[in-house]
C-alpha cells in the first residue's frame, strides 16, 4: 500500500506524527494535512510553560520547520477547516465548499476547553488556554502586579499559577472539588503541590464553585458558591477538555466520550482512522477503554496509524504517561491510578524529591515521581510487565532503586 | 552553523548544518534522523533522544544537570557517554561533534 492519498483532519501532535510517521513507513503515496489553526503543527506543553513565559520563540514550539514538509512532500492546508465527511464517496468538504478525496482518513481533530457554564461566560476578561492565539490573548495582559484568578486546579491551571507567579502577578486559585487535582492524583501529591504553590505565594481555594462573573468590562468578579467576591484583572478557565468529535458524529461514526477506535487506531468506518487526544481507545494494560490528553498519547497513536495504513501492525499498547513542569518541580507520571486502594510514598515531600505508588490488590497500576525520573523510567516498565512489589520494599528507601528494580 | 554526525546503530552516517542555539535533538527531528524521536519535545521528560557522544567530545560538554543524570542513569543502554541530545545546545565550540544513537531507539 504505496500510492493513494491519506488526508489528516487536524494539525496537532497527533496529525504531524501521522505524517511523519507516514513516509517512515515507507509510504509513498500523497499526504494532505489540513488545520483550521494558521501555524504548522507545534506542541501544546510548552503554552502553559516555557513559552507563556515569553522564553520560547514561537518558531521553537514548531514540531518541525516548514521546509520539512516540502522536503517530505507533505502538503499543509492551513488556516483551513475541514466540515463534512462523505463517507460513501471518500471524500471531505472544506469550509469553501472545496471537495478532496481520501484513500485513507484521519481524524486528529484534538479537543477544546470545556466552557464555564454560569451568567457573565461571555466577559471579554474570561480566558482559555489550548492555542497560540489563547497564549496571545492571556499574553497581553501579564502584568506584574496584575491579578489572575485562575478557575481549575488541574495540571494546566497549576502550570498557569507557577509561570504567572513568576511574572509577579497576583493569583488566586479556585478548585470546585475538595483538592487539587483531584481526579488524577492522590491526597499526599496534591498536598505537595498545594504546599509548593502556597510557599510561592499563590492564594487557592479548593471547593469552591464558580456562580457567576460579574464586574465590568475590564475588571471581571468572580461569584462563588460561599458568597464570595473575587475581583480581578482577568480569569483563565481550565476545566478540561471536550474532544470534537461532531465532525465524525454527523458522518455516522461511533463515538462515546471520544471517537471510538481499536487498538490499530482504526474507526467504525472502514478507511477512516482516529488518533490523539479526540479518541476513546482500548488500553491493553488495564484492560479498559479511556481517552487520554497526552503527547505521548498522540505520537503513539500516530505512529500505529501510519503502521496500519501501510499495511503492518503495530498496535498501540502503551502505558500512558505524561509530566508537568511546576516552578523547579518536574512531575512525571506513568499508568493509569484509576481504582488504586494504596499508595506507596518513597523519598519524602519535604524533600521535594518523592514517588507516590499506586496499588491496586498488591498490583502496580501507576506511579507519579516528583523530580525523580529514573524512578519514573523504572517503575514504567514495571507496570508495563505487571510487577508486584510488596509495599514494604518499595517504600524502603535503604534498597536502591536498581536493586528494588532487580529483585522484583 | 555548527556540523553534527549522527551515526546510527546500523552504522548509517548522517552529518547535518546545526543553527547554534538550536538542540542535537531539534536539529535531529528537523532531518528526521531515525533513532531521535525527542517525544517530550526537549523537557528532558522521556529519553527518546538518548544518544552516546563520541568520547572525545564529552569534555567539550556543559556538565549534566541532575535531572537530566537521573533520567540516563536507568535509560537502556546507558553508559558514561550517554546524554539527552535535548540538553545539548549546539554552538562552533561543538563544531563537528559526533553521537551515536542506542540500538534499543530503532
Ligand atoms: C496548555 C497545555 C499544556 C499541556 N501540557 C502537557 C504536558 O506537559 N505533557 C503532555 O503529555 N501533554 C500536555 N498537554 C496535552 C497535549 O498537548 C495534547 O494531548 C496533544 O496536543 C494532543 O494532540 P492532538 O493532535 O490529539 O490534538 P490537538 O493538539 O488538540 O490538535 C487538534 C488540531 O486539529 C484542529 N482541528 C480540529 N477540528 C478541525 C477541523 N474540522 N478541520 C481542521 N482542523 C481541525 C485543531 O485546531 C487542532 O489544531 C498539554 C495541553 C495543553 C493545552
Ligand atoms: S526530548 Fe524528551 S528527554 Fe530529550
Amino acid at each position: 500500500m504505496s500510492t493513494g492519498t491519506v488526508v489528516i483532519v487536524g494539525g496537532g501532535q497527533a496529525a504531524a506524527q501521522t505524517a511523519v510517521s507516514l513516509r517512515q513507513e515507507g509510504y509513498a503515496g500523497s499526504i494532505v494535512l489540513i488545520s483550521d489553526e494558521a501555524v504548522p503543527p507545534y506542541q501544546r506543553p510548552p503554552l502553559s510553560k516555557a513559552y507563556l513565559a515569553g522564553q520560547l520563540a514561537p518558531e521553537r514550539l514548531f514540531l518541525r520547520p516548514l521546509a520539512f514538509y516540502e522536503q517530505q512532500k507533505i502538503e499543509l492546508r492551513l488556516d483551513r477547516r475541514v466540515t463534512r465527511i462523505d463517507v460513501i464517496n471518500h471524500q471531505v468538504e472544506l469550509g469553501d465548499g472545496e471537495c478532496l478525496g481520501f484513500d485513507h482518513l484521519v481524524l486528529a481533530t484534538g479537543g477544546r476547553p470545556r466552557a464555564l457554564v454560569c451568567p457573565g461566560a461571555e466577559h471579554p476578561r474570561l480566558h482559555y488556554l489550548r492555542n497560540v492565539k489563547d497564549v496571545a490573548a492571556i499574553q497581553s495582559r501579564l502584568k506584574p502586579g496584575a491579578h489572575v484568578a485562575l478557575v481549575g486546579g488541574g495540571y494546566i491551571g497549576l502550570e498557569i499559577a507557577a509561570v504567572t507567579r513568576k511574572l509577579e502577578l497576583e493569583v488566586t486559585v479556585l478548585e470546585a472539588a475538595p483538592s487539587l487535582l483531584a481526579r488524577v492524583t492522590c491526597p499526599q501529591v496534591a498536598g505537595f503541590y498545594q504546599r509548593e504553590h502556597e510557599a510561592h505565594g499563590v492564594n487557592i481555594r479548593c471547593g469552591v464553585m464558580v456562580t457567576g462573573i460579574d464586574g465590568d468590562e475590564t475588571h471581571p468578579a468572580l461569584l462563588t458558591g460561599d458568597h464570595q467576591r473575587i475581583e480581578a484583572d482577568f480569569i483563565v478557565a481550565g476545566i478540561g477538555l471536550l474532544p470534537n468529535v461532531e465532525l465524525a458524529m454527523t458522518a455516522g461514526i461511533i463515538c462515546d466520550n471520544g471517537i471510538v477506535v481499536d487498538e490499530e487506531c482504526r474507526t467504525s468506518v472502514p478507511r477512516i482512522y482516529a488518533v490523539g487526544d479526540c479518541t476513546q481507545h482500548p488500553n491493553s494494560v488495564y484492560q479498559t477503554r479511556v481517552r487520554l490528553e497526552s503527547v505521548p498519547n498522540a505520537i503513539e497513536q500516530g505512529k500505529t496509524t501510519a503502521a496500519a495504513i501501510c499495511g503492518k501492525s503495530k498496535p498501540y499498547r502503551a502505558v500512558p504517561w505524561f509530566w508537568s513542569d511546576q516552578y523547579d518541580i518536574k512531575l512525571q507520571t506513568a499508568g493509569l491510578n484509576r481504582g488504586y486502594d494504596e499508595v506507596v510514598i518513597r523519598g519524602t515531600p519535604e524533600s521535594r524529591s518523592f514517588a507516590a505508588y499506586y496499588l491496586q490488590a498488591g498490583r502496580l497500576l501507576a506511579v507519579d515521581a516528583i523530580n525523580r525520573p529514573a524512578e519514573f523510567t523504572v517503575a514504567k516498565s514495571w507496570i508495563a510487565e505487571g510487577l508486584r512489589i510488596p509495599a514494604a520494599r518499595l517504600a524502603d528507601e535503604s534498597i536502591t532503586v536498581k536493586n528494588l528494580a532487580a529483585a522484583a | 552553523m555548527s556540523k553534527a554526525t549522527y551515526i546510527e546503530h546500523n552504522g548509517t552516517i548522517r552529518t547535518i548544518e546545526v543553527d547554534d542555539g538550536l538542540s542535537l535533538m531539534e536539529a535531529a527531528v528537523a532531518n528526521m534522523i531515525p533513532g531521535i524521536d525527542g517525544d517530550c519535545g526537549g523537557a528532558a521528560a522521556c529519553a527518546t533522544c538518548h544518544v552516546h557522544v563520541a568520547e572525545e567530545w564529552m569534555d567539550k560538554l556543559p556538565a549534566m544537570e541532575a535531572l537530566e543524570q537521573s533520567m540516563l542513569d536507568m535509560a537502556a543502554d546507558s553508559d558514561h557517554c550517554s546524554r539527552l541530545a535535548c540538553q545539548i545546545k549546539m554552538s562552533t565550540k561543538l563544531d563537528g561533534i559526533i553521537v551515536r544513537t542506542p540500538v534499543g531507539q530503532h
